[in-house]
């Protein structure tokens, strides 16, 4: 009666039978969902992605929640293929159902998960059939804060600020040089809204369309989509072709 | 009732000659030596209730539960060789949780049921296997409101407003006809049910015993689970004083 593993498909046999047979492994992701920011702020845990998922070049679908609760101290936000999120999402909702059926005064927490996520990414990484996902992790039990962050290839780590895809290289920089204990929920928002405003002016997968969420020892919230302020009056976009090579 | 079976009983597979399958009697009388199980269904939900007989005083009060969750919706409570039962509940929320992957909607409390049931009778067909020595109470809400079923370890399953097996069946049976169930909400049937398992318990023949209770109701959010610890604690005082008052007639 144990919580089922990942109920992946065998793609041993198949590989193995010739140019025939279907591919039974992941090869490239298709409906993928841009960066995820989360930050660690006195309460808890503040996360924010945009609500888009790419087709290819394609901005497809621009109502996809790419921020879940799990159970009742973790939250997980996903950039990547939203279908195997999606996967990923039924697998925790069994793990949560399992752990709630037990109905002993337990729960998992936010560790918890980020472990099991861990071995299901890095186990799928090993049969060469990746979950094609960055996942981030956080949530807060009994006081304790926790943040995290899986990779597809099951690189696993914990810190005060993570980011996936190009929040990484953009907005990392900034949570580096900004961040502090102790942020409180207002301010904890603003340098959120900074990264993904960077994001969404530097990032061609980005969509001007948001959601925050924030996890504490009381439970999940996550905001109504809504957009940022932006600005693009800078005197350089006006005439911008003007000395440049081959221009008139 | 007891006719003996002189080599009518040795299998499973074998019929007596009035058409009688002994085996899966004898079955039935390992549920009857347990503990009382009760089920009622009140208007707003299902309360299971079971009469733990304690075997020893070095037990942990908690441990052993008889009542198991089987998904969100629903529970089972087992009377019986309580190995047998842990083998049902496991097979239940196997059931339950690949009936959700395969449909998208929590499993409907009539089809588990008859899973269930279908899995009971099962082990009745083969003389490799030997028949469950549980019967199950199992207590549900789905889009059809709440449900209560009795799964027998012959593989038969009804429907009831209220069940009742092991030990005091009889006695629990009278007291539950008694309850204008359809009036009261699952609060109020806490009560009874705890009034009742302290009735129906023989203080000579088993001492001492620890009450278990689930629910599945509206003021649960319709999630199967132990009843709330001060409600356990109001309905056990309330138990006792109504035997006490018995007890001074």
């Amino acid at each position: 009666m144990a919580t089922t593993m990942v109920k992946e498909n065998n793609a041993g046999p198949a590989q193995l039978l010739g140019p025939e047979s279907a591919s039974e492994r992941t090869l490239y992701p298709y409906v993928t969902g841009t960066s995820v920011v989360a930050l660690k702020y006195k309460d808890g845990i503040l996360m924010a992605a945009d609500m888009a998922a790419s087709y290819g070049s394609t901005l497809r679908y621009k109502s996809v929640e790419r921020m879940k609760s799990i159970g009742k101290h973790s939250l997980l936000g996903a950039s990547g293929e939203i279908s195997d999120f999606q996967e990923i999402l039924r697998y925790l909702d069994e793990l949560i159902l399992y752990d709630n059926m037990w109905d002993d005064g337990n729960s998992l927490g936010p560790k918890e998960v980020h472990s099991y996520l861990t071995r299901v990414m890095y186990n799928r990484r090993n049969k060469f059939n990746p979950l094609w996902n960055s996942l981030v992790l956080g949530g807060v039990k009994n006081g304790q804060k926790y943040l995290g962050m899986v990779s597809m290839i099951g690189v696993n780590f914990e810190d005060n600020h993570v980011a996936t895809g190009f929040g990484n290289h953009l907005a990392r920089p900034i949570l580096r040089d900004e961040w502090h204990e102790n942020l409180s929920f207002e301010d904890g928002v603003k340098l959120l809204e900074k990264c993904m405003r960077v994001l969404l002016y530097r990032d061609r997968s980005a969509i001007n369309k948001l959601q925050i969420a924030k996890i504490t020892e009381e439970g999940v919230t996550i905001s109504q989509p809504y957009a940022l302020k932006t600005f693009w009056g800078f005197s350089a976009f006006q005439n911008p072709t003007v000395g440049a090579e081959g221009s008139w | 009732m007891s006719s003996i079976g002189t080599g009518y009983d040795l299998s499973v597979t074998t019929f007596s000659p009035d058409g009688r399958v002994f085996q899966i009697e004898y079955a039935a009388k390992a549920v009857d030596n347990s503990g009382t199980v009760i089920g009622i269904k009140c208007k707003d939900g299902i309360v299971m209730g079971v009469e733990k007989l304690i075997a020893s005083k070095m037990m942990l009060p908690g441990s052993n539960r008889r009542i198991h969750s089987v998904h969100r919706h629903s529970g089972m409570a087992v009377a019986g060789l309580a190995a047998d039962g842990r083998q049902i509940v496991a097979r239940a929320k196997s059931e339950a949780t690949n009936y959700e992957s395969v449909y998208g909607e929590p499993i409907p409390v009539n089809e588990l049921a008859g899973r269930v049931a279908s899995y009971v009778h099962l082990c009745t067909l083969y003389w490799w296997l030997r028949p469950f020595g549980c019967g199950v109470i199992l207590g549900g809400y789905d889009r059809d409101g709440p449900q209560l079923y009795m799964i027998e370890p012959s593989g038969i399953s009804y429907r009831y407003f209220g069940a009742a097996i092991g030990k005091g069946k009889q006695a629990a049976k009278t007291e539950i006809e008694k309850l204008k169930l359809s009036e009261m909400t699952c609060r109020e049937g806490v009560i009874e049910v705890a009034k009742i398992i302290y009735k129906v318990h023989d203080e000579a023949k088993d001492k001492a015993f620890e009450l278990e209770m689930s629910w599945v109701c509206d003021e649960s959010k319709r999630l199967h689970q132990k009843v709330p610890d001060e409600l356990l604690e109001e309905a056990k005082a309330a138990a006792r004083t109504a035997l006490e008052e018995m007890d001074a007639d």
